[in-house]
C-alpha cells in the first residue's frame, strides 16, 4: 500500500514537474516572440508622450510671445469683458486711456496728446494700428486681483485691462514733432545702452481722437500718406548716411583706417561714369577722415569702386540690409548690389544712391550699434506692463539682438563721426555745451538734384547717451534741415 | 450668474478629466477583479457628470431645445452600448469601450459647441454604426476564413483607391469623398488586414516583396489623390508589420532610408508640400496664406493657456476646419491645455489597450492585425494633434472619434469593433490553454 502511495506521489511530482517545465518554455516562447511587439508598443508610446510634453513646453516657454502677435485678434472677444487699458509715457503720462460716457456709459478712448503720438500710438478703431495694435493683447488682458474680477463678475461689471507703460518721453517728442515743423518727414531717437526707443515721430500726421469721421479721407488721400509711420516704415535713399557703411567695409578690408589718400577737384569719372560732390565741391587733397566729415563723394566712390559690389554687399547685409529687422512689423531695407555690378551703381551706390532703400529706424540701428561698442541691442517701446492696481505684471529688460561690429570697427566709426560734427558738415552741433557725433546725408530722389535731408548720430562722445536719426523729405543738404532738427532733440535731452 | 457658473464649470470638467485619467492607468495595472469592476463604473459616473455639466453649460448658452435632445440622445446610446455589450460579450474590454464612450462625449460636447446640427449627425452615425458593429466581435469569432482572403484584401483595396482618384471631385485640392464617404478610412482596416494575412506564417524576402509591391500601390493612388496623411499611415504601418513578422531590422533602415528619400522628392514635386513646410518652419511670415490654419490653431491654444476659456468662452470658430481638422486646438482653448494633455493620455491609454492585445493573444494572424490598427490608430492621433500644436507640419487628418466626420467615427468603430473580438478570442484562448494542461 505504501508503495502505491509512493508511486502515486512520484507520478505527482513528475506531473508537476512536467507541468512548470511547458509553462517556463510557453511563456519563454512568447516573450521571444513578443519582443518586436513589446519594442513597437514602446516608441508608439513616446510618440504620444512626445505629444505631451510639446503641448506643456508650447504652453509653458512659446505661449506668450506668440499670442502677443497683433495678427491675434481674439482678444477682440475680450472686449465685452475688459476694459482696454491705458498707454503710458515713460513718466506716467497719460497718452491713451479709455472712458465710460454718456448715461449709458459707452467706452470712448482718449488720446490726450492728440497728433503728438498719432502714429507710435496708433489707432484701436478702424483695424488699429501702431502700440494700440502691438499690446492689443496686454491692454485687453485683465490681472486685476482674482478677488476683485469675482466681484466685477457677480455684479455684472467689465475687469479692467493692464496698463502698459511705454519708454516714449513726451518731453523729446515734443521736442523732435515740433523741430520738424511743417516739413514732411521723421526723426527717431533711441537709447543705444537698451533699445528703448524715446521718441518716434512721423509727419504728416493724424489725430487719432476724430480718426473714424476722418477715416475715408485719410485712407485715400495717396499724396500725404499721413497713415505711414515713416520713421518706421518709410523707406528712402540712405543718401551720405550709407557712407558709415562704405568707410566700415574698406575698415574691414584694411584693418585700418589710415593710409588713405585721394584729392578731389570735385568730380570723378570711370569707365565713363561720373559722379560729383555736392553743389561740385572741389575737396583737395584729403584723407578718410576728411573725406568723411565733409562728404566727399569722389573719395567714397573711388573707394567703392577699390572694394567692389561684393565686398559692400557683404558688409551691408552684415548691417541687416535685406534682412529682418529686429522690430514686429518694420519694414525690411533693400540693397541690391553684388559682384557682378557694372561701375555706375557701384559709385552709386557706395555714396547712398542707387537702389539702396532704408527706413530711419534702420539707420538709427546702425548709429546705436556703432554707439554700444559694436553691440545692437533689440530695440522696445514697452518698459513694463502693469495691471489696474499698479503692480508690474511684466517687465521688459535690455535684450541683446547681435553684435553687428566688432568693438574695434565700433571705435573706428565713431573717430570718423565726430569729425563730422567737430569740423565737418554737421559743425553747427559743436559748441552747445556737450559733445556729439554723426553723419548728414543728402539723398537726391529725382532727375533735378532734389534731395531729402538726413541726419543720424549720438549724443556724448565719451559714453553715448541718445541715438537720433532724422529724416527731412526735401530738406535739400543734412546741414541745412536735418542737423536743426537734431539739435533741438539733442539740446532738450540734455537741458529738459 | 451664467458667467460664474460657465466659469465653475471650466474647473469641475477639468477636474473630472483629470481623475478620469488617473483611473484609466489604475486600471492597467489593476489586478483584483473588485477594484476593476468598481473603478470601471466610477469612470462611467465620471463621463455622465462630465457630460452633465458642459451639456448645461451648453444649454445655458445656447438656449436651443436641440441641445437637450443631443444630451438625451447622447446618454441613451451610452448606456446602450454599455448594457449591450455587458449582456453580449461579458469578456469584452471595458476600459476600452469607456474611453471610446469619453472621447465621443469629448467629441459631442465641442460639435454641439460649434454647431448643433453637426452633432446631431455625428451622434446618429455613431449610435448607428455602433449599432451594428455589435456584431463584429461575434463573426470574428465564428468566421476563420478571414485569414485565406489575402488577395480579396488586395484587390478591394487598391480598387476603392483607384475609384476615388479616378471618380472623386477635387475637395481643397486633395480627392477625398466618394458618394460622401471616404474609402481610405476603410481601406486602412483592409489593408492591415491584407498585410496580416500574407505575412503572417511566413515572412520571406518574395513575400515582402509581395508586400512592398502592393503597399506601393496604395500608396501611389492616395499620393495621386493627394491625401498624404493617409499615405503617410499606410506607409508606416506597412513597414512596421514587415519588421514584426519578419524580425529583421534592416527592413526597417531600409524603409526609413526610401521613406527620407521619397520625402525630399515629394517636397521637390508637389507645391502643396513645400506650403505645407513653410508653414511648419515660419508661419507668421505666410500668414495671410498657408500659415493662417496652424497660426489660428496656435492663437486658440495660447490664448486658452492651462485651464481654458471656458465653454463658449474663446473663439474655436476662427480656426479653418476647425469641427474635423483642428478639434484638438477647439478643446485647449476652452477646455484647457491641462485637459488636452489628458486627451492625449487617454488616447494613449486606448493604444495600450489594442498593444496589450497584440501581446497576450496567440493566434499570430490576429496579432498582426491588432498591431496594425494599434499603428495606425497612433499615427493617426500623432499626426492629427502633432498637427495642430505644430509639432510637425499639418496633414490634415482627423482626430478619431472626436474630429467630426462620418467615415473616420464608422471607420474607428469598425477597428473598435474589431479589438473587441480579440478580446473575447483571448479569453476563449485561455480556456483553450488551461484544458490543454490538465
Amino acid at each position: 500500500m505504501k508503495r502505491w502511495k509512493d508511486y502515486e506521489d512520484k507520478l505527482e511530482m513528475e506531473r508537476q514537474k512536467r507541468q512548470a517545465l511547458f509553462l517556463k518554455n510557453e511563456k519563454r516562447e512568447k516573450k521571444r516572440q513578443n519582443r518586436e511587439y513589446a519594442w513597437v508598443s514602446f516608441f508608439l508610446v513616446l510618440a504620444f508622450l512626445s505629444l505631451a510634453g510639446y503641448l506643456c513646453y508650447y504652453t509653458f516657454a512659446l505661449r506668450e510671445s506668440f499670442i502677443s502677435s497683433p495678427y491675434n485678434t481674439r482678444q477682440d472677444i475680450f472686449q465685452d469683458r475688459v476694459v482696454r487699458g491705458s498707454i503710458l509715457s515713460s513718466d506716467g503720462e497719460v497718452l491713451a486711456r479709455t472712458y465710460l460716457e454718456g448715461w449709458d456709459n459707452t467706452e470712448k478712448r482718449m488720446y490726450p496728446y492728440g497728433r503728438l503720438f498719432s502714429h507710435v500710438v496708433g489707432y484701436a478703431a478702424e483695424g488699429k494700428g501702431g502700440l494700440e495694435a502691438e499690446a492689443n493683447f496686454q491692454l485687453l488682458t485683465s490681472h486685476e486681483f482674482f478677488i476683485d474680477q469675482m466681484k466685477n463678475e457677480f455684479k455684472g461689471e467689465k475687469n479692467l485691462g493692464d496698463t502698459c507703460v511705454t519708454s516714449l518721453s513726451v518731453t523729446l517728442q515734443q521736442a523732435a514733432y515740433d523741430a520738424l515743423g511743417d516739413h514732411r518727414g521723421a526723426v527717431i531717437a533711441i537709447e543705444p545702452s537698451t533699445g528703448r526707443i524715446l521718441a518716434e515721430v512721423s509727419k504728416p500726421d493724424f489725430d487719432p481722437n476724430d480718426l473714424i469721421d476722418n477715416w475715408e479721407e485719410l485712407v485715400g488721400d495717396e499724396d500725404n500718406s499721413s497713415l505711414l509711420n515713416r520713421a518706421v516704415n518709410g523707406s528712402y535713399p540712405p543718401g551720405s548716411t550709407f557712407k558709415i557703411v562704405t568707410a566700415l567695409a574698406y575698415y574691414r578690408r584694411m584693418g585700418t583706417l589710415d593710409g588713405y589718400s585721394y584729392t578731389c577737384d570735385g568730380s570723378i569719372t570711370r569707365e565713363g561714369a561720373s559722379i560729383h560732390c555736392y553743389d561740385w565741391n572741389a575737396h583737395g587733397a584729403e584723407d578718410i577722415y576728411g573725406a568723411f566729415a565733409y562728404s566727399c563723394n569722389a573719395a567714397f566712390a573711388d573707394i567703392g569702386l577699390f572694394l567692389g559690389g561684393a565686398a559692400l554687399k557683404a558688409c551691408a547685409e552684415e548691417l541687416l540690409f535685406n534682412k529682418k529687422l529686429p522690430l514686429d512689423g518694420c519694414r525690411q531695407s533693400s540693397f541690391s548690389l553684388d559682384g557682378g555690378s557694372d561701375t555706375q551703381a557701384v559709385m552709386q551706390t557706395a555714396i547712398g544712391q542707387g537702389e539702396t532703400l532704408v527706413s530711419p529706424l534702420h539707420m538709427a540701428l546702425i548709429t546705436c550699434a556703432i554707439a554700444n561698442n559694436g553691440v545692437l541691442m533689440k530695440p522696445t517701446l514697452i518698459d513694463r506692463v502693469v495691471n489696474a492696481d499698479g503692480e508690474i505684471i511684466r517687465e521688459t529688460l535690455p535684450r541683446e539682438s547681435r553684435r553687428l561690429l566688432t568693438a574695434d570697427e565700433a571705435g573706428a566709426m565713431r573717430a570718423l563721426m565726430e569729425d563730422v560734427t567737430e569740423y565737418g558738415t554737421a559743425s553747427s552741433l559743436s559748441y552747445r555745451g556737450y559733445t556729439c557725433a554723426g553723419k548728414t546725408g543728402s539723398a537726391e530722389y529725382d532727375a533735378y538734384g532734389n534731395s531729402h535731408s538726413w541726419f543720424v548720430g549720438y549724443l556724448d562722445q565719451e559714453e553715448p547717451s541718445l541715438v537720433v536719426a532724422v529724416l527731412v523729405e526735401d530738406g535739400g543738404s543734412g546741414s541745412d534741415s536735418a542737423v536743426p532738427v537734431a539739435a533741438q532733440v539733442f539740446d532738450a535731452y540734455v537741458w529738459g | 450668474m451664467v458667467n460664474i457658473f460657465v466659469e465653475l464649470s471650466k474647473y469641475v470638467i477639468l477636474t473630472l478629466m483629470v481623475i478620469y485619467t488617473f483611473y484609466c492607468f489604475f486600471l492597467i495595472r489593476a489586478r483584483s477583479r473588485k477594484a476593476r469592476a468598481h473603478s470601471l463604473v466610477r469612470q462611467l459616473l465620471l463621463i455622465v457628470l462630465l457630460d452633465t455639466d458642459a451639456f448645461l453649460v451648453l444649454l445655458l448658452k445656447q438656449r436651443e431645445p436641440k441641445v437637450l435632445v443631443i444630451y438625451a440622445g447622447m446618454m441613451v446610446f451610452f448606456m446602450a452600448i454599455q448594457i449591450l455589450y455587458r449582456w453580449l460579450y461579458r469578456k469584452a474590454s471595458f476600459l476600452l469601450l469607456n474611453n471610446m464612450c469619453m472621447l465621443l462625449s469629448i467629441g459631442f460636447i465641442m460639435q454641439t459647441r460649434l454647431s448643433s446640427d453637426d452633432a446631431l449627425r455625428q451622434l446618429l452615425i455613431a449610435a448607428a454604426s455602433s449599432g451594428a458593429c455589435l456584431l463584429i466581435p461575434v463573426v470574428i469569432q465564428k468566421l476563420k476564413f478571414f485569414r485565406n482572403l489575402t488577395w480579396l484584401y488586395a484587390l478591394l483595396g487598391i480598387g476603392l483607391l483607384a475609384m476615388v482618384y479616378l471618380l472623386a471631385l477635387d475637395t481643397n485640392g486633395a480627392k477625398l469623398s466618394l458618394f460622401g464617404l471616404q474609402p481610405s478610412e476603410f481601406v486602412k482596416i483592409i489593408f492591415v488586414f491584407f498585410m496580416a494575412s500574407l505575412l503572417y506564417r511566413n515572412a520571406s524576402f518574395p513575400r515582402v516583396v509581395l508586400a512592398a509591391l502592393v503597399a506601393g500601390v496604395h500608396i501611389l493612388l492616395l499620393v495621386m489623390s493627394v491625401d498624404l496623411g493617409s499615405a503617410l499611415i499606410y506607409f508606416v504601418t506597412f513597414l512596421i508589420l514587415v519588421y514584426i513578422s519578419s524580425r529583421k531590422k534592416r527592413y526597417l533602415l531600409i524603409g526609413i532610408a526610401g521613406g527620407s528619400g521619397f520625402s525630399v522628392a515629394a517636397y521637390r514635386m508637389f507645391a502643396h508640400v513645400r506650403v505645407r513646410v513653410t508653414a511648419f518652419l515660419d508661419p507668421m511670415t505666410v500668414y495671410e496664406n498657408e500659415g493662417y490654419q496652424v497660426v489660428q490653431s496656435l492663437f486658440a491654444i495660447g490664448t486658452g493657456g492651462w485651464f481654458g476659456m471656458g465653454l463658449y468662452q474663446g473663439a474655436p470658430y476662427l480656426i479653418p476646419f476647425v469641427s474635423s481638422d483642428c478639434i484638438f486646438s477647439a478643446v485647449c482653448e476652452e477646455l484647457g491645455v491641462i485637459f488636452g494633455v489628458c486627451l492625449i493620455l487617454v488616447c494613449m491609454n486606448f493604444f495600450l489597450m489594442i498593444g496589450n492585445i497584440s501581446l497576450e493573444i496567440r493566434n499570430p494572424f490576429y496579432k498582426l492585425v491588432a498591431i496594425g490598427l494599434g499603428i495606425e490608430y497612433v499615427i493617426q492621433v500623432f499626426l492629427n494633434i502633432g498637427g495642430v500644436i505644430k509639432f510637425i507640419p499639418l496633414t490634415g487628418v482627423t482626430l478619431p472619434l472626436v474630429s467630426y466626420g462620418g467615415s473616420s467615427i464608422l471607420s474607428t468603430i469598425v477597428m473598435i469593433g474589431i479589438i473587441q473580438g480579440l478580446y473575447i478570442m483571448r479569453e476563449d484562448e485561455d480556456e483553450e490553454m488551461e484544458r490543454l494542461r490538465r
